[in-house]
């Protein structure tokens, strides 16, 4: 029922419930001797119980407040808004082929002006007519896995996610799109960078900053590169394309294990961390910026490692952390720690003996910065010294939620610690840089 | 000839927007001013044209986009940060804008609503950099008296004013300017019920005098603006958007009214004639070949540039395109702001006024010839490149196949003479949805009561006072009152011993001569004017100077009163100066003042004012030199 009054409880919805009155039908409502008639809006979830949305007929909505002497009339019926879907526009056979695969957020939408829903638009002729480029560009196979806010996105969806991807990938695509919200869009990519190996083709993960339903929204743009690097780019590897600068002029393509989101709310928001960009798009050209990255194979044989497991932790440590968040992690099962140190790689003394119990516990602890530029280097002060002859092994110029993600796959693939130490220290997929350069920041 | 308004059945309601004068933005903390220096920080834009439910795209708006139409936004740091940029989600609304609004929406009796929810109003031609404009309705009906007559006020809004339009590149990028972006607006919309261009003035003076007596909106140009809707039986429903001269209001509703008069007119003798829609063609020719020697500047330079010259025939159309619309404001006017605003081409030409501009009677008799034109069809031509041409003269048989209709619902943005000009189709129905961004606010009985209890005063009752208290007349009272100046006015009376009428009529009728001759009054600040009333109440500015003063301020913005004084060789002596020189021809004069006691203050005056050459103020000379002789003869 509370559907139905989306939004509505307590005292308004009872008054409406009374008036048999449903969204989109238009009520007059009656405060003493001032009435106000319009169509009933549902609440969003700031609802609180007293105030009743109408839209009136200039198009305003406002909230009428609901008292013991109120009266609600239905005076209307609502008439259901009707989609008329432009012409469904003609693929083009001899484009290349792409899939979309949708998690959540809406890369692209449509607004009721009636009740101000804003309702996603996710089918392949949805994206081409919101989006009309894309039929330029590319032959578009769009598909919905999950519909979630990336902040309810787990290890077990990264899982889901790898193997949708890896059935896409038949012989004919030339690349997959995944749309994803963008709080822990930099964390998909780093697991997918890790799954899917050995790639035929490029897999880019693209998200907005500005939802869809608004004209400056950068969904579109950003759709438009990540299809034209997925049809076109000459790399294979697992990357992420979103807004270069605030200007819609240029889409930056990040490696998979090395972005981040750096900004809460700005279309640049992600950013290359301790590298460059691998590629930058431009009115649908496509210009790398590296020369090392793997190259598109059609024929090379993906392989798939979709496994993850979520006894790991990123513990990131401040002045004062109490030592026992350590030790309860080892009491809890705990596989794996990483650790977001200071500067260089460093955490407090005082939490020395907590270390060392967890690396007796056969637990792998493992040092990042928490600086979020440059690379550790736990040599040049005794805390590091010490740290490291406790155990922690330090992690170079990786990510902190990359390392996180690394360790949680490595486990997925192997519990042999021997091979685990092994594995964290190799390069798998780029998360580690061998140089840093100035201009890298 | 006089026209009836009322028998012709006229119908105004009109939309007045006014800038609040509040410390911060509307939802954000940056300063609601403007920047006059080169932007420091610039970046560019596409808006896409969002699709509703019902399938409804704004048409202009999806032609621009299609041209691949990109907007530079320019920005400095005081009056802009990310929120104008759209790369950060508004902040609550300021509470202070609301107080102002819900100020001005209880003295016009309007009721407040409980909860104010706001709105995004879709706008996509760049002036939002969101796309949309936030708005919020915080009233409804109240009403507004223009002299016996109610006018109801359908609804009092608030909203951000939108980003201003500071050029248009090549290449299809409009440049605009955010600081602009996010001032607070007050919104009053008037239900259609003005039935003639002098009410419609009334109207909207009566609601600005309202504002100005909350004491918290911006004045100066640019400050207020206002939307006109304007309808006549069998004609359209036309929106004249961005007036904002007050005084013009009268003048742009009569000539709207002129305007759809003589295009029903038309309509009717095009008719008769026998024009059809449906022989109005998309049919261009490539007439190039007929000016590749041609001696017209315009079609020339197009030729240099290898652009083409495209004729479309308007069958049956000859005499029309010159008939006066408006003053000055043809048929042909008006088909040619449709070919600017969709081909983006500089003007056309057309054969209702050919020969002309260096084109001869033989390229037009060519013309003729290569179009097939019959005696009485006119044919519409214009050089650029072939797109642009193309889209022009699409437009060219848009709008003549619409005079045969009638009179083409449109937007329209006034002219300074008075005149409109098309601007932009109608967009459709509102298309509005919630800001979901920020939550709604409620305005609870106890908040209206409080604001209730510091209502300022209704003008009428400041009306009575200023007469009351300050000795106007009723005129001068009036003026001030409808002035901008009214608070000004009060300042410098209530601080400085200056005669009240004096700077009543200064700041409305001298201020007003000053405007129709030029003189750009706004740029002398409130504090000038004060300091130049104070140097009048001080004696060291004479009252017949003060004009003088004034006119050389405009001129120099940043230059001090005493520079002025100076420059205009207007310094006085002093009250010590002037009680020496008092001294001294009394001391010279005593044999006078002892045989003509009373009666020698007429030649000593003449002899002081004679010693100063006219820099001495003749009011405090005579007030010294009438205490001196009185205490000498006691």
């Amino acid at each position: 029922m509370s559907e139905e009054f989306s939004g509505y409880k307590g005292e308004a919805l009872k008054a409406i419930k009374k008036a048999e009155a449903e969204i989109g039908d238009i009520i007059r409502i009656t405060n003493n001797s001032e009435a106000y008639e319009g169509i009933l809006i549902p609440r969003s979830e700031y609802g609180d119980e007293r105030h009743i949305i109408l839209k009136l007929k200039s198009g305003y909505n406002i909230g009428v407040r609901i008292t013991s002497s109120t009266k609600i009339e239905k005076i209307g019926k609502g008439a259901k808004p009707t989609f008329k879907p432009p012409p469904l526009v003609k693929q083009i056979a001899e484009l290349p082929k792409v899939a979309i695969i949708s998690t959540g957020g809406t890369i692209a939408s449509r607004v009721d002006y009636r009740t101000g829903a804003v309702r996603p638009a996710l089918t392949a002729s949805d994206l081409y007519s919101v989006v009309p480029e894309l039929a330029t560009i590319a032959q578009i196979d769009a598909q919905i896995l999950f519909s979630l806010f990336s902040e309810n996105i787990t290890p077990k969806h990264w899982t889901q996610i790898a193997e949708f991807v890896a059935k896409q990938i038949t012989d004919d695509v030339e690349g997959v799109v995944i749309a994803h919200g963008t709080d822990t869009l930099g964390y998909t990519a780093a697991a997918l960078s890790f799954a899917l190996q050995n790639l035929p083709v490029p897999v880019i993960l693209v998200g907005s900053q500005r939802s869809a339903d608004r004209p400056s929204s950068d969904a579109a743009t950003n759709l438009i590169g990540a299809v034209t690097a997925a049809a076109k780019a000459p790399f294979a590897e697992v990357a992420l394309a979103m807004h270069e600068t605030p200007s819609d002029t240029a889409i930056a393509i990040h490696r998979g294990t090395k972005v981040r989101k750096c900004h809460t709310s700005r279309r640049d928001t992600f950013k290359s961390i301790n590298t460059t960009p691998i590629a930058r798009i431009q009115d649908q050209k496509i210009t790398m910026l590296t020369e090392d990255y793997k190259k598109r194979d059609s024929k090379r044989k993906l392989a798939l490692k979709p496994a993850f497991d979520e006894k790991v932790a990123l513990i990131k440590f401040y002045p004062g952390m109490n030592p026992t968040i350590i030790n309860w992690h080892i009491e809890n099962g705990y596989k794996g720690i990483i650790l977001e140190g200071t500067g260089l790689g460093h955490v407090s003394k005082y939490c020395f003996d907590a270390i060392k119990n967890a690396v007796n516990s056969n637990i792998i602890v493992a040092m990042t910065s928490q600086c979020i530029w440059g690379r550790i280097n736990m040599n040049v002060y005794d805390s590091g010294r010490d740290l490291l002859a406790l155990g922690v092994i330090p992690l170079e110029d990786i990510l902190p939620e990359t390392a996180t993600v690394k360790l949680m796959w490595i486990f997925g693939q192997t519990n042999d610690i021997a091979e685990v130490k092994k594995l964290l220290k190799t390069n798998i997929a780029s998360e580690f840089s061998q140089r840093t350069f100035s201009e890298e920041t | 000839m006089e026209i009836d308004y009322k028998t012709l059945g006229l119908k105004v309601g009109l939309e007045i927007h006014q800038q609040l004068d509040t410390s911060a933005k509307l939802f954000c903390n940056c300063k609601p001013e403007l920047f006059k220096e080169e932007p420091e920080i610039t970046f560019l834009r596409r808006l896409r044209p969002t699709q509703s439910e019902l399938g409804q795209i704004d048409p202009a708006a999806y032609f621009e986009f299609q041209k691949g139409t990109k907007i530079l936004y320019e920005a400095n740091r005081t009056t802009s940060c990310l929120v104008e940029m759209d790369e950060e989600p508004p902040h609550p609304l300021n509470m202070e804008a609301v107080e102002i609004a819900l100020t001005a929406a209880l003295m016009m009796k309007a009721k407040p609503i409980d909860q104010i929810h706001i709105m995004r109003k879709t706008v996509i031609d760049g002036s939002n950099t969101t796309g949309f404009q936030r708005t919020c309705v915080i009233a409804l009906k109240g009403q507004i008296k223009v002299g016996e007559k109610t006018i109801p006020i359908e609804h009092i809004s608030l909203e951000e004013d939108a980003a201003r339009k500071t050029g248009e590149d090549e290449n299809n990028i409009i440049r605009y300017r955010i600081d602009r972006l996010g001032i607070p607006l007050i919104e009053i919309a008037t239900a259609p019920v003005i039935n003639s261009p002098k009410e419609a003035g009334e109207a909207a003076l009566a609601i600005g005098t309202i504002l100005r007596a909350t004491g918290k909106v911006k004045r100066g140009l640019g400050t207020i603006r206002q939307d006109i809707n304007i309808s006549i039986p069998n004609g359209a429903l036309i929106e004249i958007k961005g007036l904002q001269e007050l005084e013009l209001l009268p003048l742009v509703v009569e000539y709207e009214v002129q305007r759809q008069l003589n295009l029903i007119k038309i309509s009717e003798e095009l008719k008769k004639n026998r024009a059809k829609e449906t022989e109005i063609k998309e049919e261009f020719f490539d007439v190039t070949n007929i000016f590749k020697q041609t001696k017209c500047k315009v079609i020339r330079k197009a030729l240099d540039k290898n652009q083409q010259v495209l004729a479309v025939k308007l069958p049956r159309f000859k005499g029309f395109l010159k008939r006066e619309l408006m003053p000055n404001f043809r048929l042909g006017t008006e088909i040619a702001d449709r070919a600017r605003f969709w081909g983006k081409v500089g003007g056309i030409f057309h054969t209702d006024e050919m020969p002309a501009y260096g084109i001869t009677a033989e390229e037009v008799e060519q013309l003729k010839k290569n179009l097939n034109a019959e005696e009485n069809d006119a044919i519409v031509f214009v050089a650029d490149t072939l797109e642009n041409a193309k889209d022009a003269l699409k437009a060219v048989v848009a709008r003549a196949r619409e005079a045969i209709k009638g009179v083409p619902e449109e937007t329209r943005a006034p002219n300074p003479e008075g005149t409109t000009s098309y601007m932009r189709p109608r967009p459709g129905a509102a298309r509005m949805y919630p800001e979901t961004d920020i939550p709604p606010t409620q305005i609870t009985e106890e908040y209206i009561k409080k604001i209730r209890q510091f209502l300022p005063e209704l003008p009428e009752q400041k009306f009575e006072r200023l007469i009351k208290e300050y000795k106007l007349n009723q005129k001068l009272a009036r003026q001030i009152l409808d002035s901008e100046y009214s608070e000004l006015f009060e300042t410098i009376v209530k601080e400085i011993s200056v005669s009240p009428t004096t700077v009543a009529a200064f700041l409305t009728e001298t201020l007003k001569a000053l405007r129709r001759d030029g003189i750009e009054a706004d740029k002398v600040s409130d504090n000038q004017i004060r300091e130049i009333f104070k140097s009048v109440g001080n004696g060291e500015l004479m009252k017949e100077a003060v004009q003088d003063v004034f006119i050389w301020l405009s001129k120099h913005e940043d230059a001090t009163l005493k520079e002025a004084i100076t420059e205009l060789g207007l310094t006085t002596i002093s009250e010590d100066e002037v009680k020496t020189i008092v001294e001294k021809v009394i001391t010279e004069n005593k044999g006078l003042i002892q045989e003509r006691r009373e009666n020698s203050f007429g030649v000593l005056m003449g002899i002081i004012m004679k010693s100063s050459r006219g820099k001495i103020n003749p009011a405090l000379a005579s007030k010294i030199l009438k205490e001196r002789l009185e205490e000498l003869l006691k």
